[in-house]
């Protein structure tokens, strides 16, 4: 039987399983929506910006482990989707986005609502398509969901004009794809693995420095497991977290520009520095010259390009990360560390993160007191900025995929669309908003997303009346010269969230927080937390530029 | 530095060389040159592509090429033993005076006059990129009016080959 492009997508997605679609509609793509209009099976988002639902199905992708899916119009809804598609492939977040083109016969003549959306995304996206042969879409669509999810995921975009779109074919799903210049290679090279084996029995003082990669290929337990056979400390690095119990006394927290200095110098001081999942970013690097100087390094990663491309490797694996630890665990043998296990306790003890407390509103003591009432068992999303790491530092996650934030991009205004998207993922569970006064202004709109779709959204507001990280940069590297940083103009967001129809708060005090948070946590529906914090409150402990990871400050 | 010669099989779709050109634009690594075109296989073309650099920055600009799906293989000969050639055209001044002493340069080349104009000759020649910088420096002082050259083309010798597995050969990607 013969039909429509369009529907036959649907069917498409259908068959991969795609409960759920994020997206803003536009001519382009009438033909598309008038197909989903038909569909049972997937429920459609509607957000209000496209930035919303790209980054909507990366929360949602971020949570349940699938394949994000969202949808835009040609022209400026495609531009409007950049953002969230670099946002997702600097961290490896499956996604496949769909976006109108005008149709064949005007591409190229600047038409209406033309841009070349695969020729803007090609550095920001895995692979992408622009689908001119309408018999060619089932095996597009096939490819691209197995493109995204599998090896080393990210965003696939397919880019299909009208005229495709209301063609007419006879659809059949291809059940395999056939794609020989994609292979990804997940088993580790055996003579690899032993050899690391060997390894860890030799060093007497390793570290693990583990990242996103231990999430994506849901290998949170064995890292636990490899963790406490070889009692090796843990430390994550942004995108890591929640891969690691936070409460672990193995756990060294986050490392690099914001992490512990315990972190910091466990690194300084190991022998072995077994990388699983994570790629020496500049964030965590720091000053390469001073990154691990004592160590022999292990890098396991499931992207060939990553290993070698900061730091040399001494024993490069490459492979999925669950696979390689499953096979690694069988031949460890356990080796008494209490000596270096020993000099991590009085490291911990001697550099414990803190702040200073006083009369006002601290926000770390916000997040101390989210994990006091949650216990790592909510979802957390943020923002970028200031809030984002102290929640990195404070909040001590527990399970994976309960951290969803833009670690690669960092890019502010991911929040609220992603907390939706995340809360969509995850119906039942709480979900926590922690955002700044700047980021949310970036994409506030989505409240009425939010509000549409019913969601119990906790949204808790860092108001420091200040984009408060350039502030702090500001303040090291300006000599205080604030430019632009700190607002002149304060909306009354307890008005624009009840405009919304949401439950508002404002905490100006410890005793506000200790008080108000438990009910604002506990009480079904969603709730926004105005959370009056000092505008002059610093990240700390702080790598200074060009410095070493071993040389951060603290307050 | 030195220059390695990167012999690739790519899908033959729209955008490839783009794709393989934006990679090595937004990676900071320099093309010194590429010549592409269609294997005996329409769905496969060959991309050879010479880079300058230092070991790992080749393994790096051979490990990212490997990350675009539409590559399907990619073979470092530079260490192999290989044929190269580039192609070159070259139109130059040749007053009816001086025509008999220009063809015999382009005797010694083996380049072959293809074209003649009243004051111009034009010449084709192949050879590796050392044979064909001299053919240009010696034509050099006659007056060069207008030079083409093609990136270089490699091919191994002997009865070894860059070419797709059986496997490949046979998931030909229509996409
Ligand atoms: C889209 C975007 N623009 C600019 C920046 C640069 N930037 C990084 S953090 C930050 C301030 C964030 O302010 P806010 O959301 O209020 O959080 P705070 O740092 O105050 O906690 C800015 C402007 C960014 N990361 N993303």
């Amino acid at each position: 039987m013969e039909i429509t492009v369009a529907e036959a997508l649907v069917e498409c997605l259908e068959r991969e399983n795609v409960e759920i679609i994020f997206g803003y509609p536009g001519g382009a793509v009438l033909p598309l929506y008038d197909a989903l209009y038909h569909s049972t099976r997937i429920k459609h988002v509607l957000v209000r910006h496209e930035q919303g639902a790209v980054h909507a199905a990366d929360g949602y992708a971020r949570v349940t482990g699938r394949v994000g899916v969202c949808i835009g119009t040609s022209g400026p809804g495609a531009t409007n989707l950049v953002t969230g598609i670099a946002n997702a492939y600097m961290d490896s977040v499956p996604m496949v986005i769909f976006t109108g083109q005008v149709p064949t016969i005007q591409i190229g003549t600047d038409a209406f609502q033309e841009v070349d959306i695969t020729g803007i995304t090609l550095p920001i996206t895995k692979h992408n398509y622009l689908l001119k042969d309408p018999a060619k879409l089932s095996m597009v669509i096939k490819n691209a969901f197995h493109i995204a999810a599998t090896g080393r995921p990210g965003p696939v975009l397919i880019d299909i004009p009208k005229d495709v779109a209301q063609a007419r074919i006879s659809f059949k799903y291809p059940s395999t794809v056939k794609l020989r210049g994609y292979k990804p290679t997940y088993k580790g090279h055996p003579s690899k693995i032993t050899e690391i084996a060997k390894l860890f029995g030799k060093a007497k003082r390793p570290v693990i420095y583990a990242g996103g990669g231990v999430i994506a290929s849901n290998g949170s337990e064995e890292l636990l497991k490899l963790a406490e056979a070889i009692s090796a400390p843990v430390t994550n690095t942004f995108m890591g977290l929640a891969g690691f119990p936070g409460d672990h006394p193995l756990f060294l927290g986050m490392l690099g520009l914001h992490g512990t200095r315990y972190a910091n110098l466990a690194i300084t001081e190991c022998d072995l520095l077994i990388g699983i999942g994570a790629r020496f970013d500049d964030r965590v690097v720091m000053n390469i010259n001073s990154f691990a100087p004592h160590a022999t390094v292990i890098h396991i990663d499931i992207d060939p390009a990553e290993i070698g491309k900061v730091i040399t490797t001494n024993v490069p694996l490459v492979g999925d990360v669950k696979l390689i630890l499953k096979e690694l665990l069988p031949l460890i043998e356990k080796v008494d560390r209490s000596e270096w296990l020993e000099r991590i306790k009085s490291l911990k003890e001697q550099y414990p993160l803190s702040y200073n407390r006083d009369s006002s509103l601290k926000p770390q003591f916000i997040v101390e007191q989210l994990w006091n009432h949650t216990k790592g068992e909510a979802i957390i999303v943020t923002d970028v900025g200031q809030h984002q790491m102290w929640v990195a530092q404070y909040y001590h996650f527990k399970k994976p995929r309960t951290l969803v934030s833009s670690g690669g991009l960092g890019c502010m205004g991911f929040g609220l669309p992603a907390a939706v998207g995340a809360a969509l993922g995850a119906p039942g569970r709480k979900v926590i908003l922690v955002t700044g006064d700047g980021s949310i202004q970036m994409t506030i709109q989505e409240l009425a997303t939010m509000m549409e779709q019913c969601l119990s959204v906790k949204i808790i507001l860092f108001n420091n009346s200040a984009l408060g990280m350039v502030r702090q940069l500001q303040e090291y590297y300006c000599e205080g010269r604030h430019m632009a940083t700190n607002f002149q103009f304060h909306p009354d967001f307890e008005m624009i969230a009840r405009a919304y129809g949401i439950p508002a708060y404002t905490f100006r005090t410890e005793e506000d927080v200790v008080k108000g948070l438990p009910e604002v946590l506990d009480s079904p529906g969603p709730a926004f937390v105005n959370c009056i914090v000092p505008p002059g409150e610093n990240v700390l402990p702080m790598v200074p530029a060009g410095r070493g990871i071993n040389e951060s400050v603290a307050c | 530095m030195e220059k390695h010669t990167l012999s690739v099989l790519v899908e033959n779709s729209p955008g490839v060389l783009t794709r393989v050109a934006g990679l090595f634009a937004r990676r900071g690594f320099n093309i010194d040159s590429l010549a592409v075109g269609r294997t005996d296989r329409a769905d496969v073309s060959r991309m050879t592509i010479v880079v300058e650099g230092d070991k790992p920055l080749i393994e790096q600009v051979t490990k990212q090429l490997h990350k675009l799906i539409d590559v399907i293989k990619i073979s470092n000969i530079t260490e192999d033993e290989y044929v190269d050639r580039e192609l070159v055209m070259i139109k130059v001044t040749a007053e009816p005076g001086q025509r008999v002493e220009i063809l015999h340069i382009a005797g010694i080349f083996r380049a072959r006059a293809v074209d003649l104009g009243s004051k111009t000759m034009t010449f084709e020649c192949t050879g590796t990129g050392g044979k064909i910088n001299a053919f240009e420096e010696s034509l050099r002082p006659y007056g060069i009016k207008e030079l083409v050259r093609t990136g270089k083309i490699a091919m191994l010798r002997g009865s070894k080959f860059v070419a797709l597995s059986p496997a490949q050969a046979r998931d030909a990607e229509s996409a």
